[in-house]
């Protein structure tokens, strides 16, 4: 497995050469860095203090206060932690349940591939959306609920993706190789064709990390999602909307917030792909002779 | 051709392509890469120069420099006079005509030289009409024409086919009408023949010498094909390290090599008309672009420059000997001649007889294997590809059975079959005393302990995840025995039986050439201590010096750890050289086999005769020897082989007999080998 560490290591270097990408990847950790030691800075999110509701920004709010008179700038960081929390922890079911089902399906085939792959396109057929919207009406209003039906949505791109990545591995001699030694399929399932697909997963990883958390804000604008007192960035532009005349300031910083970080995971996301598949180095050298 | 044919070069004419100082660097993300160090080339009317050289040696780079297709990113230096007029540095404008007038460029891989979407026809004399030398009313009636010329049979139909519909020797025929079309005063060939069968290799080349010869063109070739080169070229350029080394005739080359470079690759080359010497292979690894050694660039390899100062410390500059000889060594004079004379310096290698065992160690008894081709809704079976069809084999404990034959002929699927990588539709396997063919994957596990694989890219067959001790130990990890083996004990034990130091076991497959990762490719297959190796083409893909290294290494280790070879190849060169008897497979089956002596030095069957007639033979010196028997066509589509024996629409000795009737695989009177054939016989 130190092989996709080294891998790894090296397509990390070449990604944060890119400006744009080691941009994001500072943004990103800096908001991860104030969501987690935010209580430790002092941040307030949830003490009322109605006199002062939508005020504007001052001195004593940067970004002004909400309709029961909380520090905005407070509930963004405290949403930070939400927002990403709930998309990591989405992401990462969604890869350990589509991986496996890619894995199975493309290195079988027959019928065991006609099954999950079916039961995949059946999942990809309904809007994101509209999938997560009724699995919360099954399992209750709660932050669970929504890493769960977010993370359901995610389950076939990982299947997908896991799956192609199967069926162009299979071909290679070093997985025909570990054949030849007598190993089983699970070995050659996960210790050789899933190290080596590392890369197209992270990406994915990547991406579907800012789907995630777009899916989890529009949820929570829709009144589903985290229930209230817990800032979230959805919650606060739902409420923001309400007061668009009194107090034009309440949702400027929640939007930002929810746009700088999806465009900065999609930044990294396409700089990853952009490296892996070797797009970025110009051509050494017309390789010489055969 | 023949040789007394030959034009003699009129070196006193000015050239049509002159190279002076060229120099090409490639400037990238990482280190600019200096492929091409000073080439001075001068090559004239009438003439086939070939340009020989191992990889990395940049033959190719200067020859796409001539004809200004290097990509963006290269730096070019020097000066390239095509015509009298000069490439480098030239525009678009006049590179265009240049391209369309005078020079033809044949590339390596004709499947890809080809665009998919447009009839040959049209392609073939796009670049005519784009020039306006040809309306496009006409085109039709050109392209037919110049089909014609590259003997392409039907050419009023095939014109109007697609490149799938024409087989690779014959897309390879249209490359070539469509370098010739406008007439050029160069024809740049990159290694025209590498993608093809030697069979079909055999037509080509003799249909380009012979168009040089109508049309009068210069012709660059360019080869790491010694024998290529010996039986095309009237002058030759070695390339090193970016560099020319050496120039003269082909006789001149191959008779008395004036750099120890050439007479070394020589000597290290396999070669069918010379049997029983252990091969010479040349130490050490090609310099890259990246890593260039100081001095001569060969110094580090080279026997007579060997601690040398003044190789070390001082490039040797191209410089004249006589006549049109050049040569780029310090001690020039010294090089010795290439072939040994008579039993030679190099002693043969003393091979254990192989030890005759009442039972074969690998039985193979009329093993077919076909793959179903599904098509439509209900998956039906449209038609089936009989890869394999019937084959027979054995191979004693110890001994090495060369298997070969062309591209398709089923030779891999035969060996992979035996392996269990692919399902067998019937016949028999044993193996060590048992029946193997459809044991599951449990039952082969054991049967795998004993029997390895070895493949033959080794850039695919190592996983890149697994540092290449990882990847020795995996074979042992799987079966649970690493520790009962010796755990890393034995894994360094194996590096060094292989010649790799067991300190770089901590490194990741990308970091070796190779060569190397061929022998830790070895390596791996021999962590079990099997008894059988099926080797797939294991140095084909290799440059010929360090071939002759893993060959060596295969005959020592098969020395000294009484391992048996299922050798599977098509070069029937090496097969010559390492196998104890041969099997020649054509189309699914086995057509004949024996002992190698009497296979190589009495062949029976008609295939195989028109097989080993077909390889070109390096040594200059033996050059017009017997008629070479050229096969018409090519190797049939195995879905659909031909009726009665799969040979006879390409047999010279076909009869009505063979149309109909399969011939059995059975014992020649007369001959010691077996051989599928009903007329078989020695001669054309």
């Amino acid at each position: 497995m130190s092989g996709a560490l080294v891998a790894a290591a090296r397509v990390g270097r070449r990604v944060i050469a890119k400006p744009g990408a080691a941009l994001s990847i500072a943004f990103l950790a800096g908001l991860s860095t104030l969501a987690a030691c935010a209580g430790l800075l002092g941040f307030d999110p949830l003490t009322q203090d109605v006199i002062r509701m939508l005020e504007g920004p001052s001195r004593d709010f940067l970004f002004g206060t909400d309709e029961l008179g909380r520090d905005i700038l407070a509930r963004v960081i405290y949403g930070a932690r939400t927002s990403l929390v709930t998309a990591a922890g989405a992401v990462l079911l969604a890869a350990s349940i589509g991986v496996p089902i890619g894995l199975m399906a493309g290195f079988f085939g027959g019928w065991r591939d006609v099954v999950l792959m079916r039961i995949v396109d059946l999942l990809l057929a309904l809007p994101g959306i509209m999938l997560a919207l009724a699995m919360i009406a099954v399992l209750g209003r709660s932050q669970a609920a929504a890493l769960v039906a977010v993370g359901i949505t995610g389950v076939p791109t990982f299947a997908r993706v896991a799956r192609a990545q199967v069926l162009t591995l299979r071909r290679r001699d070093f997985v025909t190789a570990v054949e030849a030694f007598g190993a089983t399929s699970s070995y050659s399932m996960f210790r050789t064709i899933l190290p080596n697909s590392w890369s197209p997963i992270l990406t994915q990883m990547v991406v579907l990390s800012s789907v995630a958390i777009l899916l989890e804000a529009a949820l929570s604008f829709l009144g589903v999602g985290i229930p209230p007192p817990t800032p979230s960035w959805g919650e606060m532009l739902r409420t923001g909307k309400e007061y668009l005349h009194d107090a034009p300031t309440f949702a400027v910083l929640p939007g930002l917030a929810l746009t700088l970080t999806i465009l900065a995971f999609d930044t990294i996301g396409r700089a990853l792909s952009t490296v892996i598949e070797g797009r970025d180095t110009v051509i050494a050298a017309r390789s010489d002779e055969r | 051709m023949h040789r007394s044919d030959r034009t003699g070069t009129d070196q006193t004419a000015a050239p049509v392509l002159s190279i002076r100082g060229l120099d090409v660097t490639f400037l990238g993300s990482g280190k600019p890469i200096h492929a091409v160090r000073g080439v001075d080339l001068d090559v004239f009317e009438n003439e086939v120069l070939g340009i020989v050289g191992e990889s990395g040696s940049g033959k190719s780079v200067t020859a796409l420099a001539a004809a200004g297709l290097l990509p963006r990113n290269a730096l070019i230096e020097g000066s390239i006079r095509l015509n009298g007029q000069e490439v480098v540095g030239a525009d678009d404008d006049t590179l265009r005509r240049l391209r369309g007038q005078d020079i033809g460029v044949v590339f390596q891989d004709p499947s890809t030289t080809l665009n998919p979407l447009l009839p040959v026809g049209r392609q073939i004399v796009e670049g005519e009409i784009a020039h306006g030398r040809l309306a496009s009313s006409a085109g039709q009636a050109r392209a037919v024409e110049l089909l014609r010329e590259v003997d392409i049979a039907d050419p009023d139909n095939r014109a109007l086919q697609y490149p799938f519909q024409f087989s690779g020797g014959m897309r390879q025929r249209a490359v070539i009408a469509m370098a010739m079309a406008g007439r050029p005063r160069v024809i740049i060939a990159d290694e025209p023949t590498t993608a093809l069968d030697v069979t079909v290799q055999a037509q080509v080349l003799a249909l380009l010498a012979e168009r040089q010869k109508q049309t009068g063109a210069a012709v660059v070739l360019i080869t790491h094909d010694l024998g290529v080169v010996a039986e095309v070229a009237h002058r030759v350029a070695v390339m090193y390290g970016g560099r020319i080394v050496e120039t003269g005739t082909v006789r001149e080359i191959f008779s008395q090599p004036r750099h120890p470079y050439t007479a070394a690759l020589l000597r290290s080359a396999p070669r069918i008309d010379v049997t029983g010497d252990r091969l010479d292979p040349i130490p050490g690894q090609p310099p890259t672009p990246t890593d260039m050694p100081t001095g001569c660039a060969f110094h580090p390899r080279c026997a007579i420059g060997e601690g040398r100062q003044k190789c070390r410390a001082e490039e040797p500059p191209l410089r004249i000997l006589d006549g049109t000889r050049r040569s780029a060594c310090h001690y020039a004079e010294e090089v010795p001649p290439p072939f040994r004379s008579g039993s030679g310096s190099v002693p043969a290698i003393v091979r254990p007889a192989p030890v005759s065992a009442p039972e074969p160690l690998l039985t193979v008894d009329d093993l077919r294997v076909h793959f179903p081709i599904r098509a439509g809704l209900l998956k039906r079976v449209v038609r089936t590809v009989r890869a394999a069809d019937g084959v027979s084999l054995r191979v004693a404990p110890g001994e090495t059975l060369g298997l070969v034959g062309e591209s398709g002929c089923g030779k891999t699927t035969t060996g992979r079959a035996i392996m269990g990588l692919v399902p067998t539709t019937s016949g028999s396997i044993r193996f060590d005393g048992q029946e193997i063919r459809g044991l599951d994957r449990t039952g082969m596990r054991g049967v795998r302990r004993r029997m390895q694989y070895v493949f033959q890219d080794p850039f695919s067959s190592l996983n890149p995840m697994l540092s290449v001790g990882e990847a020795i130990a995996e074979p042992l990890r799987i079966h649970g025995l690493y520790d009962e083996m010796g755990g890393a004990a034995w894994i360094a034990r194996l590096f060094e039986m292989v010649g790799l130091s067991p300190s770089v076991a901590h490194r990741y497959p990308r970091e070796f050439s190779g060569g190397q990762k061929q022998r830790i490719g070895i390596a791996r297959a021999l962590s079990l201590k099997p008894k059988l190796l099926i080797l797939d083409e294991p140095v084909a893909s290799l440059d010929v010096s360090i071939q002759a290294q893993v060959v060596n290494l295969l005959q020592d280790l098969q020395r000294d750890l009484k391992l048996a070879y299922l050798f599977i190849a098509h070069d029937l060169s090496v097969v010559k050289h390492i196998s104890d008897r041969v099997a020649v497979m054509y189309l699914g089956r086995v057509v004949e086999e024996g002992a190698k002596h009497d296979v190589y030095s009495a062949p029976v069957h008609p295939y195989t005769q028109a097989l080993l007639s077909a390889v070109p033979v390096v040594d200059a010196a033996t050059q017009g020897r017997t008629a070479r028997i050229v096969l018409e066509g090519e190797i049939p589509d195995p879905a659909k082989p031909p009726s009665g024996c799969h040979f006879h629409p390409r047999c010279f000795r076909a009869t009505d007999r063979c149309r109909t009737e399969a011939p059995a695989f059975a014992p020649v009177p007369g001959s010691p080998s077996l051989a599928a054939c009903h007329h078989p016989g020695a001669g054309a």
